[in-house]
């Protein structure tokens, strides 16, 4: 094992902040995925260069300063209407990439008609789906994608199925929209499936650059404040107790996607 | 195996402690004494024996992608070859 130090000007930069995320620190609560997401995305979008020409519709949730966090032009969509307003920004102005990023409190409860009618729509947006079982901005309710028996602030004793009905699973449910093209579910627990995710971000980007339809990516994401857990436990939740019920892989992968890939 | 190092923005780091799960060397840990501005006990990197290679995987965890990663430039083959002989000699 070698003990000589090499000059840190002498070794190669292998890593460092993409470009399309802004230097701000972020507010996000300590081992939130929120963050881990944002870098993807900006990841992706460094690397098919769109960063001038991206438009990010921000919702209303943890992620409501999302505009903040990346070097690109975005804007602020009421709740749950991200979709809506993408569609219009994408109509006027095709050229531009457009991409939404919703929490589940977002997307899945009080925007759920727009992203549904977004998708039958087949609009030419992207869309990042960051589901993490709960509310986490307004302090830990449940949320229509909490699991069974799961403990939130408004459901202390357990999510009861018999009194508020089943976890919707979006993937699932987007993937019988004749409109979507491209719909994934990945999970950000560990390094290798943070590495299958960014995949998927760069193609659902690429679906929208060839003008295919339209595409959502699903995140299993860890909210470790709401959950009551440390950063560390909260990933092994993800893992054991969210991807059996969210079962990862590809929904949807429109004929028109597998040939460009 | 190729020598690495990483900068910890130690400003950045909340603490989260999820780095220190995944390096493979183990060569991460958390400061238990200092803090940092936001109040966190910021991740440091131990590495006296330059066990870091540079593998990037602490980067790919981090949620405040507060981790630069460096590695050495790779040598061509043959020198390396030469170099161990040398030193064999």
């Amino acid at each position: 094992m070698t003990t000589v130090t090499i000059p840190i000007e002498d070794m190669q930069l292998i890593y460092d902040r993409p470009e399309a995320l802004a230097c701000t620190h972020t507010h996000y609560c300590p081992g939130c995925t929120h963050s881990i997401a944002h870098r993807l995305l900006a990841e992706a979008i460094d690397e098919l260069g769109l960063r001038e020409q991206t438009i990010l519709v921000a919702p209303v949730g943890c992620s409501v300063f999302a505009y903040n966090y990346f070097e690109m032009d975005g804007v602020e969509a009421a709740h749950g209407r991200a979709p809506a307003m993408a569609t219009g920004i994408k109509r006027v102005s095709p050229h531009n990439t457009v991409i939404t990023y919703q929490g589940d409190g977002d997307l899945a409860s009080i925007g759920i008609a727009e992203i549904i009618h977004a998708a039958a729509r087949g609009e030419k947006i992207t869309t990042i789906f960051v589901n993490n079982a709960i509310y986490g901005m307004t302090g830990g309710q449940m949320a229509p994608t909490s699991l069974p028996h799961q403990k939130t602030t408004s459901s202390p004793l357990g999510r009861d199925t018999d009194l508020t009905g089943s976890p919707l699973k979006i993937s699932e449910l987007m993937s019988q929209i004749d409109g979507a093209v491209y719909v994934v579910r990945r999970s950000l627990h560990d390094v290798k499936h943070i590495r299958q995710a960014k995949k998927a971000i760069l193609t659902a980007l690429k679906v929208q650059q060839a003008g295919l339809g339209f595409g959502i990516v699903e995140l299993l994401s860890t909210c470790p404040t709401n959950w009551g857990m440390t950063p560390v436990d909260a990933m092994h939740w993800v893992e054991t107790a969210m991807v059996p019920f969210f079962p990862l892989g590809d929904y949807k992968i429109a004929d028109s996607v597998r040939q460009l890939e | 195996m190729a020598q690495g190092t990483i900068i910890i923005d130690h400003d950045r780091c909340k603490g989260c402690e999820l780095c220190t799960t995944v390096c493979p060397q183990g060569v991460i840990e958390m400061d238990e004494v200092a803090l940092n501005a936001k109040g966190y006990h910021p991740a440091i990197l131990v590495d006296p024996n330059h066990h870091c290679t540079g593998c990037a995987i602490c980067s790919v965890i981090c949620p405040d992608v507060c981790i630069t990663v460096y590695r050495e430039i790779p040598q061509p083959r043959k020198n390396k070859l030469e170099e161990v002989t040398s030193h064999g000699a």
